[in-house]
């Protein structure tokens, strides 16, 4: 109960906080939209982190790590720092400019321009609106896993009908969504991009310190930082993968297994001798192993593969996932709220710095996790099992799973407030004509909007319950990442054309629903022998971009010299 | 900044990205579990001090590549010609 009274704190904080950001709104649709182009570096840099770091953040990384070991890092967090980090130099300050000068508040409206063409912008629409749609349903579905367990036994009586029989009386992640999603609402709908700025800001520092207060009590549990390295599953020289110790809870220590408990074997058992003694999750060669897990709800036994490690194509082609930065539209938003370039200079240094910060205890978590956790258990319920093993007292249970529902919410509030905006600028007033309407009536319109997509992302979410959020995650960013070469010739490119940009964008999206649909809509899914769609994806909207573009008459040259003041 | 500066600044950052993103392949270790400190795995230092050397690019790119035309560009006012129907 305890827990839940923090959780619940924690959400009537934030709801104060967007309480307060809304006395500062200014009344203008250009403040709810853009801030007023008046953000400086410290909340541009929070918000961007907060908003691009989901709950893929803590609770992603460190179930990914548990299924594949410390490879997580460099798979998917060192690569941002560096992808990251040269798009928002590259794409994102050169974009600010453009929205600052043309007063864009949307990349639709930057397309158009840019592109000479209407049509691109009810074709943009509708895809980035379902891309972005999954990655809300991320957070909702994401934000009720998290708690259900850590509220367990909290009320036997009222929530009797729970995932997995031991989580009996937690709060169902149908209420966790609801409360989620009205709390966001209520503050995006208050404040707009400077509500969210603020809420962004202060839930980013609230998750990043709660990532680094759980370490530390983790640390603690396992008897200290050198000790906790030990703990690591481990392969013996039969080919057996052991786990030589257990959390005594009593004892509220770490005791020996012995002899070491055995939780799976290597399905390749002639890579005992070399492998012997080897912690598998702190190396990155793919080792396949077979586990055993029990269902919770039937107590049957079964056997499951998992690959160990990360094959090296899968490594390399990776660095195409973080790309999606460069055409998400709630962060195309944030970057426009910028007072100034110079307020970027923060983020371009210092978010490969808070991701080093969230990612690397979380990672090395997940890997002692390995040796302490079933190995059935389901990876997103890794961070909360090790909290309750380890630390169990239930006010930290609550700061840290607030921390978790931080990291959710930061994302939510952008990608809501988003689609308000586009709806509102790329489809209403840009059929209509702003002059048809009042500033509070635009204000209103993208707010009914907001609404509207709350509701339909709720249902969804709820319909959606059981589906693996992380890699439909994955599949979300590859959308994204496919279309990142228009965004690049549109800005880089003189000779990229409507006829290339509407080819690239049909390239992309053909590819990522073919692979889309390979995958079982939204599985785990490879090309080959290890390549990620999104770099297949990315191919082939880049090839069929420069191959019409060429082909077609290019851009005036009144578009030119808009798009390229350097060379004019 | 001279226009021979920002180039070689350019290039100077572009080569640092280069060599950045051959480093994050770092295979040499893949296979290496030794710990550093006694609690990191090496594969897992390495790439934390990496994601130090993406910070550090950042500044290098600041510092020498900054797209100064591009900040006065956005500053300078605008005709209502060029603003784009419907915005705010």
């Amino acid at each position: 109960m305890s827990t839940l009274v923090v959780i619940v704190c924690y959400l009537c904080l934030l709801l104060a906080l967007g309480f307060y950001s809304s006395r500062l709104f200014r009344g203008t649709s250009k403040d709810y939209f853009v801030a007023s182009h008046s953000i400086g570096p410290f909340l541009l840099l929070m918000s961007v982190f907060g908003t691009t770091m989901t709950a893929f953040a803590l609770v992603g990384s460190t179930g990914k790590s548990f299924e594949r070991g410390i490879g997580t890092y460099g798979l998917m967090a060192s690569i941002s720092g560096l992808v990251h980090a040269a798009v928002f130099f590259l794409i994102g300050i050169r974009l600010w400019a453009f929205g600052k000068r043309y007063g864009y508040v949307t990349q639709i409206q930057f397309f158009r321009a840019r592109f000479e063409s209407d049509g691109l912008g009810y074709l943009l629409f509708p895809i980035l609106v379902l891309l972005v749609v999954p990655y809300l349903l991320i957070g909702i579905i994401g934000a009720g896993k998290t708690i259900e367990p850590v509220t367990a036994g909290a009320f036997p009586t009222i929530f009797t009908d729970p995932s997995i029989p031991a989580w009996n009386g937690g709060v169902p992640p149908w209420l966790t969504g609801l409360v989620v999603c009205v709390v966001v609402l209520a503050y995006v709908f208050m404040g707009g991009s400077r509500g969210a700025a603020y809420a962004n800001t202060f839930q980013t520092i609230v998750f990043m310190f709660m990532g680094l207060v759980a370490f530390v009590y983790i640390v603690k549990a396992l008897g200290g930082i050198d000790n906790a390295a030990n703990v690591a599953a481990r392969i013996t020289e039969d080919g057996k993968v052991v786990q030589d110790f257990r959390f005594d809870k009593k004892a509220g220590a770490l005791a020996k297994n012995e002899p070491p408990k055995p939780i799976g074997r290597l399905l390749e058992p002639d890579q005992a001798k070399e492998l012997m003694n080897v912690q598998p999750h702190f190396i990155r060669t793919p080792i396949d192993v077979e586990f055993k897990k029990k269902n919770p709800k039937t107590g049957k036994v079964s056997a499951f593969e998992r690959e160990l490690g990360i094959p090296f194509l899968t490594f390399l082609t990776y660095l195409f996932i973080p790309l999606s930065v460069g055409m998400f539209p709630h962060l195309f938003q944030h970057w426009l709220t910028a007072k100034s370039a110079k307020a970027f200079r923060l983020t371009v240094i210092a978010h490969p710095l808070c991701i080093m910060v969230v990612w690397v205890p979380c990672v090395l978590i997940g890997a002692w996790a390995s040796g302490l956790l079933p190995p059935g258990i389901p990876p997103p319920a890794v961070l909360s099992a090790m909290l309750k093993l380890l630390v169990g007292d239930p006010i930290l249970t609550g700061l840290l799973t607030a921390g978790v529902l931080a990291a959710i919410m930061s994302s939510l509030d952008s990608q809501f407030l988003c689609m308000g905006t586009i709806f509102t600028n790329d489809i209403v007033l840009h059929r209509t004509g702003k002059e048809k309407y009042s500033d509070k009536q635009i204000i209103f319109i993208a707010r009914a909007f907001i609404v509207g997509i709350v509701v339909l992302t709720y249902v969804l979410a709820m319909l959606a319950k059981d589906a693996n959020v992380f890699d439909l995650a994955i599949w979300c960013f590859s959308g994204f990442a496919a279309l990142f070469p228009i965004v690049v010739a549109a800005l880089y490119w003189k000779r990229a054309t409507k006829e290339g940009a509407y080819a690239g964008i049909i390239a992309a999206m053909a590819v990522w629903f073919y692979y889309f649909r390979l995958s079982g809509y939204g599985g785990e899914y490879v090309v080959g022998p290890g390549i990620v769609p999104a770099a297949i994806c990315f191919a082939a909207s880049a090839v069929a971009l420069v191959a019409v573009s060429l082909a077609t008459k290019p851009p005036s040259k009144e578009t030119l010299d808009k798009f390229f003041p350097e060379s004019t | 900044m001279s226009t021979t500066e920002s180039s070689s600044g350019k290039i100077l950052v572009w080569g640092m990205f280069l060599l950045m993103f051959i480093l994050h392949q770092d295979k040499w270790w893949w296979n290496d579990g030794t710990l550093v400190l006694g609690f990191l795995p090496v594969g897992l230092a390495f790439h934390a001090a990496f994601s130090l050397g993406c910070a550090l690019l950042g500044w290098t790119a600041i510092k020498f590549a900054w797209p100064h035309d591009l900040e006065a560009f956005a500053e300078t006012e605008t005709t209502v010609s060029e603003k784009v129907e419907g915005s705010s």
